[in-house]
């Protein structure tokens, strides 16, 4: 059986690799998720953040007193239903 | 990285821990230059060095930049060997949209110049641009120039890599250490107060991007840059199909495929709140999407997953702010890259170092003085993007 702990599930970040980054001193939350990507995918670190965060004060690292900056859109939204929502005074210089 | 108690006193103290700041420590350490401190308020990556869209290319408008980036271009192929990181760097070329004949004369007349510098630039027709993107609509587009030697890096490893390595010839770094004044007696610097105490310094690189007219303030030196929010953002992964970074300096659309799959990318907008601001907004959003699904319709149905944005630093001449400052002399410049920063940090650190400790390359220290704007001395660049 496998020993990897998956934590970060959108983008594959393992427990190790978390584990990995704190110890070379990535010790606050913003620059573990720069070092690891856990939090930049589909999710945007809905399901993860907050692990991630439990992890980092057990290891010693600097406790978070905010989430990561969330980004938007809230959700995944398609490139044309965005096209549709430009302003009518934007013109597009050539 | 912060638990270390800072030295007493500095040769050389950097503020900023961007890819511009660590780049000049690490090549002053390379170069033997000794007790340099690198400071920065935040944490690695937190600025503009982070928050980029990793474009690194030779095609410009004047001959001092194409020169640079073909230098930082050859340095950024040995980083992951020299520096034992991965920075996922690729080589897929740069292609640059007119879609007016007015562009079009723009980037011809700058491709000769990049020709006669060694670089293999060359103008398409749509035909040519459709052969090499297929995807792409070249219904409004009049013809093109493309650098198939330009690349795309992952930013942060950049950033990783210099400061490992500049820590490990001895550099000391402090991130999460605000600057909060700075100590002079007469007209030099003599030393930077921090929220963690005070260092004696015999100089001062103010390397802190868009912060650094806050920073040269403290000691009454008022820079002409200010700061820009620059919006990007990235999508679903997609399978690999598009090769070259895409450029259009009508709209300053640009995007590109990143080495994860998502197409990450950015487009001018003015209309952003002053000063230094790293918001989103849904405007950028619906503007880039206008723009991208124009260029390339086939990624209407394409989601975005994340935006963000990062601050440039803008001069009113689009040239950087190189070299000491005359009212100052121990306070040196390395700021106003225009957004362009990342790309030029490999090169503009190495010259740095060898310009402090060996006095070379004198012309380019003089033209992209901060003198030229007592003197009026402007210059020029029309290759901006974004």
């Amino acid at each position: 059986m496998s020993n990897k702990v998956l934590i970060c599930r959108c983008e594959d970040v393992l427990l190790d690799e978390l584990e990995e980054a704190i110890a070379k001193g990535h010790d606050d939350l913003e620059s573990v998720k720069r070092y690891t990507g856990f939090g930049t995918g589909w999710c945007q670190g809905k399901q993860c953040t907050a692990l991630v965060a439990r992890l980092l004060v057990s290891r010693g690292g600097v406790a978070p007193a905010l989430p990561i900056t969330p980004r938007p859109p809230f959700h995944p939204i398609p490139l044309a239903d965005l096209a549709g929502l430009c302003p009518d005074d934007a013109e597009e210089p050539a | 990285m912060s638990a270390r108690p800072l030295p007493e006193d500095a040769r050389t103290v950097v503020v900023g821990a961007g890819i511009m700041g660590l780049s000049i420590a690490y090549n002053l350490a390379r170069f033997g230059a000794e007790r340099v401190l690198v400071l920065d308020g935040g944490y690695l990556c937190g600025g503009a060095s982070g928050r980029n869209g990793g474009g690194v290319r030779a095609q410009w408008s004047s001959e001092t930049n194409i020169r640079l980036m073909r230098r930082s271009i050859a340095l950024c192929d040995e980083f992951a060997t020299k520096m034992r990181i991965n920075v996922w760097f690729r080589r897929s070329g740069y292609l640059f949209l007119a879609r007016s004949d007015e562009r079009a004369r723009q980037l011809e007349a700058s491709c000769a110049l990049q020709n006669e510098h060694g670089l293999s630039t060359r103008i398409l027709d749509p035909t040519g641009i459709k052969k090499l993107v297929p995807q792409l609509d070249v219904s409004r587009v009049v013809a093109a120039s493309h650098n198939p030697d330009d690349g795309v890096v992952f930013p942060w490893p950049f950033v990783w890599g210099y400061a490992r390595e500049a820590q490990r010839l001895g550099v000391e770094l402090h991130t999460h250490t605000r600057v909060l004044d700075l100590e002079t007696e007469g007209e030099r610097i003599t030393g930077v107060v921090t929220d963690r105490g005070r260092v004696r310094a015999e100089r001062v690189i103010c390397a802190a991007g868009a912060w650094s007219p806050e920073l040269t303030r403290k000691v009454g030196v008022e820079l002409p840059s200010r700061p820009h929010r620059h919006e990007i953002c990235s999508t679903e992964p997609l399978k690999p199909f598009l090769e070259p970074f895409v450029g259009d300096l009508g709209t300053g659309l640009y995007f590109s495929q990143s080495m994860r799959g998502e197409i990450v990318g950015g487009i001018s907008n003015e209309h952003v709140p002053e000063g230094l601001d790293q918001a989103s907004s849904l405007r950028f959003l619906a503007l880039y999407a206008r723009s991208l699904t124009r260029a390339m319709p086939i990624l209407g149905g394409v989601r975005v997953l994340r935006q963000w944005s990062g601050c440039y630093d803008l001069t009113p001449d689009g040239n950087p702010l190189v070299g000491p400052v005359d009212e100052v002399p121990n306070l040196y410049l390395a700021s106003g890259f225009m957004g362009h920063g990342f790309m030029m940090a490999p090169i503009m650190g190495e010259l740095y170092a060898r310009h402090l400790l060996f006095g070379e390359e004198p012309e380019l220290f003089e033209r992209w003085n901060l003198r030229r704007y007592a003197q009026g001395n402007l210059l020029s660049e029309t290759m901006i993007l974004g």
